[in-house]
């Protein structure tokens, strides 16, 4: 397509008013809320933390110490790796993987109950049960799950009276809060790509494949599933990459020897007054998050332009 | 393998709504059946009850002789063709046709075999590895054919799957139809508000509205005889007149009407006695111009317009005190008509090509 036509024709279509406005506020959008930060993140991590004084100093030159101090630790340190950030590092993206599969587990007998099975009232009042809990927020919520699993809470109350344990079962320190929090704070944005992508199947093409004898599993397995993977895929990517980059829930509802990577991001930045640090570590979660994604799509066959669907 | 299907006393509600009241209706192993109504007759409601995807609220459905209640329809021995065709897009035409041997646990070369030999039978040999969305409309059409027979269903159910097709395509596809059904043997029920479709392809036909079956014969019969004002009224073109009866005995029937008395033939079906408000139906190929011959009925009319279409005039008439315009086919014999509009003319018809019948619901135009 002739760029300068195409642009021609977007300025006829629109006014010129208008037009400049609309090209304006995405330009202003991909610039100066997207692209300026991150470039001013990574140039930040190929820095040496200095102070202020001597900022623009001749000290002041491009440095890989940071990314080489999450892989191989401090000079000083014992042992070869900094196997404490590396392991940290590691479990969390292990973590934010399984968050993500119990969500999917979760979210897509809901979502094709909603798209299928349920009937007009019946499924507006489930998406409204399902959104109204989120208008509490994050902090409230989180410390309701703390209070929810603790030891002289309401699932150990249950679980002792059902006889199933007979001690508290310290669910913070073991993480299942955590997963559970995190789990939860992103059950919807499972559910809405997942419920999209359902919703457009022809419900015909299931009663045609129930009429030739295939059971449930193989009707979701062969017809629903494959339809709905892109869906699956931008629910998957975003509750993967939000779980891995959560730092409210880690902090309220993580156990007291378990860390999460963005908590020690957030150390640096913070306690540790080591910006540069800090912005190398969070681009190496945001890297390889995305390295993780792009592989996933790769094995499952999904392209990048089907999320966007 | 063919199989009978009854329907015995079948009523399907939806809370006060009545689809379908007492519906009986045998139709023959190996047959060609059709249900033939305007949309919301309750003809697909009666296909869903044969498919298993609904129970009726009340009576049977068989099918060879075994009583269908409590089977789903993933266990009777039908297979139903959707009027969107319902492919799966993400399969290939192979894959498609095959999903029901896939269900079965056959294995792949085998599965491939049938495919292909039903590739074979609907005519698109090896067209198996293509994407259904790489498919012509009528080729989409055989494939969703192939893929209900690839279950060696005994009874194959069609929902109008005709109807999304361009004229030329639906015409060709009547016949192609009726060959694969005669070519595979087992027995068809077809669901169509297309009068053409039911009498070219059907073996026989039930017409069906509001619910009510209104008579079940082949087209022949339900085009000469109708047995109901509504059946009189929705297949083919018909004139009426209405009035009420004058003098009726086993074989004629004189109805007095506001052109006068009309003598007909008595429908077998329905009885009429003096007095009865009733229908008189004329088709336009039976009304001739008297030219001074004897015929049982004669009325005066006016001529409103004269169209050609080739093999035919079609001539558009005003009765006195008739309340609809009346229309006359004549074949075309190579010499103009010449009535001017407003030309008044005696119009003639035998008693046997009228028929009276009770008053009673008419098809909507």
């Amino acid at each position: 397509m002739n760029p300068s036509g195409y642009f021609r024709r977007f300025f006829v279509r629109n006014g010129t008013a208008l037009g400049t406005f609309l090209l304006l506020s995405v330009a202003f959008w991909m610039f100066v809320m997207i692209i300026l930060p991150q470039a001013f993140m990574i140039d930040f991590s190929f820095r040496h933390n200095l102070p202020p004084a001597e900022l623009g100093g001749a000290k002041d030159t491009y440095t890989t110490e940071h990314y080489e101090f999450m892989v191989y630790g401090s000079a000083e340190s014992e042992g070869e790796f900094n196997t404490v950030d590396l392991g940290v590092f590691v479990r969390t993206l292990i973590a934010a993987f399984f968050v993500t599969l119990f969500d999917l587990a979760i979210c897509y007998p809901i979502a094709y109950f909603l798209a299928h099975s349920a009937q007009g009232g019946w499924s507006r009042l489930m998406v409204l049960s399902l959104i109204v809990p989120f208008w509490v927020n994050e902090i409230l919520r989180a410390f309701a799950f703390r209070i929810m699993f603790g030891s002289a809470g309401v699932i150990n109350g249950f679980l002792m009276w059902l006889g199933v344990i007979d001690q508290p079962v310290d669910f913070i320190r073991e993480n299942v809060a955590l997963y559970a929090g995190l789990g939860y704070a992103f059950i919807l944005l499972m559910i809405f790509p997942l419920y999209n992508a359902i919703e457009s199947l022809d419900k015909n093409q299931i009663e045609a494949a129930r009429d030739m004898g295939a059971s449930w599993i193989r009707i979701h397995r062969r017809i629903v599933i494959p339809f709905a993977k892109p869906g699956i895929s931008s629910g998957c990517t975003m509750v993967f990459m939000l779980s891995a980059g959560a730092l409210a829930a880690p902090q309220i509802l993580g156990g007291p020897s378990s860390l999460w990577f963005t908590q020690i991001i957030y150390q640096w930045f913070q306690t540790g007054n080591n910006w540069n640090r800090g912005s190398a570590y969070a681009l190496i979660l945001l890297a390889s998050t995305i390295i993780f994604v792009l592989l996933m799509m790769k094995v499952f066959k999904v392209k990048l332009g089907e999320i966007a669907r | 393998m063919s199989a009978d299907v009854e329907l015995e006393n079948v009523w399907i509600r939806f809370g006060d709504f009545v689809a379908a009241r007492e519906v009986n209706i045998t139709i023959p192993g190996g047959s060609f059946f059709s249900f033939l109504g305007p949309s919301g007759c309750g003809k697909t409601t009666l296909l869903r009850a044969v498919s298993g995807f609904m129970e009726p609220s009340e009576g049977r459905v068989k099918i060879g002789g075994k009583d269908m209640a409590g089977i789903g329809p993933n266990k009777r021995p039908t297979a139903l063709i959707f009027q969107n065709l319902a492919l799966f897009p993400l399969m290939t035409v192979w894959e498609n046709i095959a999903f029901a041997l896939e269900v079965k646990g056959v294995g792949k070369a085998e599965r491939r075999k049938r495919a292909d030999e039903l590739l074979d039978l609907i005519a698109l040999p090896d067209q198996g590895e293509k994407m259904v969305h790489e498919l012509s409309g009528g080729q989409k059409q055989r494939v969703a054919i192939a893929r209900a027979l690839a279950a060696e269903p005994d009874v194959l159910l069609l929902d109008e799957p005709l109807s999304a097709l361009d004229l030329k395509l639906r015409q060709h596809m009547r016949t192609e139809l009726r060959a694969i059904q005669q070519r595979v043997g087992i027995t068809f029920i077809y669901i169509t508000h297309d009068q053409g479709e039911a009498l070219t392809m059907s073996d026989n036909v039930a017409v069906m509205s509001e619910g009510v079956i209104q008579q079940v014969t082949d087209g022949n019969t339900l085009y000469d005889h109708p047995e109901t004002s509504f059946v009189a009224s929705f297949v083919g073109e018909n004139n009426l007149f209405r009035g009420r009866v004058k003098e009726t005995n086993a074989q004629q029937t004189v109805v007095e009407t506001n052109v006068g008395p009309i003598r007909a033939r008595t429908s077998t079906k329905a009885a009429l006695n003096n007095g009865d408000p009733a229908f008189v139906f004329v088709r336009p190929e039976s009304l001739k111009f008297a030219n001074g011959a004897h015929a049982d009925n004669n009325i005066k009319a006016t001529v409103h317009t004269e169209e050609f279409e080739g093999h035919f005039w079609q001539v558009f008439l005003d009765v006195a005190g008739g309340d609809k315009r009346i229309k006359m086919s004549l074949v075309n014999e190579g010499t103009a008509l010449g009535h001017a509009p407003g030309a008044e003319v005696d119009l003639s018809f035998s008693a046997e090509l009228a028929v009276a019948l009770p008053e009673g619901q008419l098809a909507a135009e």
